[in-house]
């Protein structure tokens, strides 16, 4: 077995990975159900947006700033 | 003049409530559709009210725009007035954007947030864009030795990990499509953002994401016969029906 960790955890893919254009549909809902509960129900609530957001940069970046424009005028 | 408060919502006339109604807000209740619903009454207005409107919604996608660009400074090396005028760039665009598509907004969120949706998309596009102006890679070289370190392996190690950059390498060329090459080469080994790849292969992110994700799944179960990795993941493809080589939605 390999000693990348790194390696490892790149090549994994999740089967519940909506990928980019399904995530970034809902991701102002999904915002707001971070904004109104917890990263963790937000998940549990859209498992496959959380599953893409864990896996790629680029749209977990647009769900950070969108999260924190979002905060800011709550 | 200053644009109109959002309190000015609580007293809408009935044409107001049929056009929230019409994006699903009424039914919510609170102020904070109350907000969403005066946003919609009033850019959907005309005259004077609708520039306000347009005024104050730019003001605020200004703002997000700045302290995106600000918050992703790790990632570019825009500073100063570049970086005001990519700001205003992306706030123009955005705002050009939500107009056209305001009868898209359903209600499922406050309308703001739906709104900076679009600003934030716009500042990855630009930034992905930005990246070939004074580009750091050369899309034709292939360096392999910058695999460990691609994936934090320690420098001490490599030798020990001769075997699997040469596996990995292998992998590539014999179990990836050309486009699925390209991509991983990219961006696994030259470090190229893929929002800027988008750009440089003129397609979208949902695109060359699935090219990636499909690339991953091939390569690991490749390792994982020749004995380099256990095949515990699940390998099911994302969900896409995009082609590569639409732009982004």
């Amino acid at each position: 077995m390999t000693d990348w960790p790194g390696l490892e955890r790149f090549l994994a893919t999740d089967p519940n990975d909506v990928g980019c254009e399904q995530a970034l549909e809902i991701l102002h809902v999904y915002v707001e159900a971070v904004l109104d509960g917890s990263p963790s129900s937000a998940a549990d609530r859209y498992p496959g947006v959380a599953a893409h957001l864990a896996a790629c940069g680029p749209c977990d970046d647009d769900f950070r700033g969108l999260l924190r424009a979002a905060e800011a005028t709550s | 003049m200053q644009p109109r408060g959002v309190s000015t919502a609580l007293d809408s006339s009935a044409q107001d409530t049929a056009a929230a109604e019409t994006v699903g807000l009424v039914s919510q209740g609170g102020e904070r559709d109350a907000e969403s619903a005066e946003w919609i009454r009033t850019l959907g207005s005309t005259g004077l009210v609708r520039e306000q409107a347009l005024a104050r919604l730019h003001e605020l996608l200004l703002r997000v725009a700045r302290n995106e660009l600000h918050g992703r400074g790790g990632q570019h090396p825009i500073t100063g007035p570049e970086l005001d005028d990519l700001a205003h760039q992306a706030a123009a665009d955005a705002l050009l954007a939500i107009t056209g598509k305001l009868s898209g907004f359903r209600g499922e969120s406050r309308f703001t947030t739906w709104a900076y949706k679009f600003v934030i998309f716009e500042v990855s596009t630009k930034l992905g864009r930005h990246f070939w102006r004074k580009p750091t890679v050369a899309l034709e070289a292939e360096d392999w030795d910058r695999l460990p370190d691609r994936f934090g392996m320690d420098p001490a190690d490599h030798t020990q990990g001769r075997a699997l950059v040469d596996a990995v390498h292998r992998a590539v060329d014999e179990h990836l499509t050309e486009r699925q090459r390209q991509v991983f080469i990219a961006i696994v080994l030259q470090g190229v953002p893929l929002d800027a790849l988008v750009i440089q292969l003129s397609s979208n992110r949902n695109a060359i994401y699935k090219t990636l994700f499909d690339a991953r799944g091939k390569l690991r179960a490749a390792l994982a016969a020749n004995g380099y990795l256990s095949m515990a993941a699940d390998t099911a493809p994302v969900a896409s029906a995009d082609e590569d080589g639409g732009r982004r939605s």
